[in-house]
C-alpha cells in the first residue's frame, strides 16, 4: 500500500452519463481518486469500465454530469488545453500499443522528443532510466515485435511515465500475462506509483492481484457503482456482486446467460 | 407492410450513413491542411513518407513504364506503318505517355502499392491502438502520421509519372530505333517539334498532381476511418484500391475535357 497519505481529490466524477448513440453505458457514476491513490474499478466486461478510464482520459465526453482532472473539468476544455493537460497523464493500453515501426529505445524517446527541448544526450540518459526502472535497460535496442506480452507491457509503462504524470491510467494491466510478468507489472505500478506522488486508476479483472496492490476499489455494473471500498471491505464484503465476482462464480447478479427467450420456448420437440 | 417499412428504415439508415460520413470526410479533409503545416516544419516526417510512397514504389514505375512503352513502339509502329509515317513514332509514344497513360497508369501503379501500404499502416496503427496512444501522448495523430503520408503522397506521385513516361519514352525509342530501325533522328526530332511544353507537359505534370491529391487522400482517410479489426483493415485497402481507380479514371476525363477542348 502506498506510503503516502492520500490527500486531496486529483480525479473526481460527479454524476457522470454516457451513451453511444441510443445505448446508454455510463447511468450516473460518482468517483474520487486522491493524490497517491491507486484505485482498482472492476465489473464484468461491457460494463463501461473502459469507457469510464477513456472519460477521464478525455478521449470521450460525458453526456451529462462533470469529469474534473486537477480541478479542471474536461468536458469544458479546448483541444489545446486537453492536450497541455493529457501531457500530465500517461496511459497504459491493454496490449501496450508501442509504435512498431521505432525500436524500444525511440518508443520510451517519443513523448521527450515531442514535448521537449532538452538535448539528445539528456534524453538518452531519462529513456535509459526509466527502462531500468521497469528491467528493460537491456532490450533498448530491440523492436516490438521482438518482445513478449510481458515486456511489451514494461516497455509501455516506461514510454507512459516518461514525463512523470501526475496521473496515470492503465487498461487491463495484467490481461494476458504470465504470473511472474503478472507480479512483476503490478509491483511496477505501485512503486512507480509511489515514487512519482502520482494518482493511478486501473481497469481491471484480476481480483486478487488487484487487492494485494490498491488503494481503493470501485465495482461498476450495468453502467452504475455498485460498490466500493477498501480492499480489506472489499473481501469482507457481503454483496452478492462483490462475492460473485472474487469468488468467480458463473451465476448471480451477473447473469451466465445473455438475456434470450427461455429454452423450452426455442425447442421443436418440447413444443410438439 | 414489414418488408415495406424495414427497407424504407434500410434506405433512412444508409443515407443518414452516407451523410455522416460525407461530412467527416469534409472535416477530416479541412484538419489535414490544418495541420499541413506542421508536417512541412517537421520535414525528415515528410521525407521519410516521400522515401516509402516514392522510393519504394520507384521499381515498378520504372519496370512498367518500360513494359507499355515497348507495348506503345510495337503497336504505334505498326498503326503508323500502315499510312507511312513511321517516322512519327516518337511523337506518338511521347504524346501518348505524357498526356494520358503516364500520369494514369502511374497512378493506378501508386494506388496498388503505396496508396494501399498507407491505408494498411495507418489502419493497423489504429486497430493496435497506437493512434489512441499518441492521441493520450498530447500528440495529435493527424498532425503526426496522416499529414505526413499525405503530402509525401502528392509530393511523389507528379515524380513518379515522370518517371514513369521518360521509361516509357526510352521503351518506344528501344523498339522504334534499336529493333525496328525507325530513324533514330527522326525519331527524337519529330518529338521535340511536336510536343508542347505547356499544352502537353505541363498538362500532364497537373493530372498527375490531382491524382496524387486524390489517391494520397483515399488511402489516409480509409486508413483513418476503417473499423479496427483484421476485416475492416482488409476492407478499407479494397476500398482504396477501388476508390482510387475510379478517382483516376474519372477525373482524367474531366481534367481531359478541360485541358485539350481543341480537339
Amino acid at each position: 500500500m502506498s506510503s503516502n497519505v492520500p490527500s486531496d481529490p486529483l480525479v473526481c466524477l460527479e454524476g457522470v452519463r454516457f451513451a453511444y448513440g441510443e445505448r446508454e453505458i455510463l447511468q450516473g457514476i460518482d468517483l474520487t481518486v486522491k493524490r497517491g491513490q491507486v484505485v482498482a474499478i472492476m465489473g464484468g466486461s461491457g460494463c463501461g469500465k473502459t469507457t469510464l478510464l477513456r472519460l477521464i482520459g478525455g478521449q470521450l465526453r460525458a453526456g451529462s454530469g462533470k469529469v474534473e482532472v486537477d480541478g479542471q473539468n474536461l468536458g469544458r476544455l479546448s483541444t489545446r488545453a486537453l492536450y497541455a493537460m493529457r501531457r500530465r497523464m500517461g496511459m497504459l493500453f491493454q496490449f501496450g500499443a508501442l509504435f512498431t515501426d521505432m525500436n524500444v529505445f525511440d518508443n520510451v524517446a517519443f513523448p521527450l522528443h515531442e514535448h521537449t527541448v532538452l538535448p539528445d544526450e539528456l534524453i538518452r540518459d531519462l529513456v535509459l532510466m526509466k527502462l531500468h526502472a521497469v528491467g528493460l535497460r537491456g532490450a533498448q535496442s530491440l523492436m516490438p515485435a521482438e518482445l513478449s506480452g510481458g515486456m511489451a507491457r514494461r516497455v509501455a509503462l516506461a514510454r507512459a511515465v516518461a514525463l512523470d504524470p501526475m496521473l496515470m491510467l492503465y487498461d487491463e494491466p495484467f490481461a494476458g500475462l504470465d504470473p511472474i510478468s503478472l507480479g512483476v507489472t503490478g509491483q511496477l505500478i505501485r512503486r512507480l506509483n509511489d515514487a512519482l506522488g502520482a494518482a493511478s486508476i486501473m481497469v481491471t479483472h484480476d481480483v486478487q492481484v488487484s487487492l494485494d496492490l490498491v488503494d481503493y476499489v470501485y465495482f461498476v455494473s450495468n453502467g452504475i457503482i455498485v460498490a466500493q471500498g477498501t480492499p480489506e471491505e472489499i473481501r469482507a464484503s457481503d454483496d452478492p456482486f462483490v462475492r460473485q465476482f472474487i469468488r468467480a462464480e458463473s451465476d448471480g447478479p451477473v447473469p451466465f446467460h445473455y438475456p434470450a427467450p427461455p429454452l423450452e420456448s426455442l425447442l421443436s420437440g418440447v413444443a410438439a | 407492410m414489414n418488408a415495406l417499412a424495414a427497407t424504407l428504415r434500410r434506405l433512412g439508415a444508409m443515407t443518414i450513413d452516407g451523410v455522416w460520413r460525407l461530412g467527416f470526410a469534409a472535416r477530416f479533409s479541412l484538419a489535414v491542411l490544418r495541420y499541413s503545416g506542421q508536417s512541412f516544419l517537421r520535414l525528415p516526417l515528410t521525407i521519410r513518407e516521400i522515401y516509402f510512397s516514392g522510393v519504394l514504389s520507384l521499381l515498378i514505375i520504372v519496370v512498367s513504364g518500360l513494359f507499355v512503352g515497348l507495348v506503345l513502339g510495337l503497336q504505334g509502329y505498326d498503326i503508323l506503318r500502315r499510312f507511312g509515317s513511321s517516322d512519327a513514332l516518337g511523337i506518338m509514344v511521347a504524346l501518348s505517355l505524357l498526356r494520358e497513360l503516364g500520369p494514369v497508369v502511374a497512378a493506378l501503379l501508386f494506388a496498388s502499392r503505396a496508396g494501399s501500404a498507407v491505408t494498411a499502416e495507418i489502419g493497423l496503427m489504429k486497430t493496435t491502438e497506437q493512434l489512441q496512444a499518441m492521441d493520450m501522448m498530447a500528440v495529435n495523430p493527424l498532425a503526426r502520421v496522416v499529414a505526413p503520408r499525405f503530402w509525401g503522397g502528392v509530393i511523389s506521385m507528379p515524380l513518379l509519372a515522370a518517371m514513369f513516361s521518360a521509361m516509357g519514352i526510352f521503351g518506344g525509342w528501344l523498339i522504334g530505333v534499336v529493333a525496328i530501325g525507325v530513324d533514330d533522328g527522326a525519331f527524337w526530332s519529330q518529338m521535340r517539334a511536336a510536343v508542347d511544353f505547356r499544352y502537353d507537359v505541363l498538362n500532364g505534370v497537373i493530372k498527375s498532381f490531382v491524382f496524387g491529391v486524390a489517391v494520397s487522400w483515399i488511402a489516409v482517410f480509409e486508413g483513418y476511418d476503417c473499423q479496427p479489426t483484421a476485416e475492416g483493415v482488409s476492407r478499407a485497402i479494397t476500398r482504396t484500391v477501388v476508390y482510387s481507380a475510379l478517382a483516376i479514371l474519372a477525373l482524367d476525363f474531366v481534367l481531359t475535357s478541360f485541358m485539350f477542348r481543341g480537339i
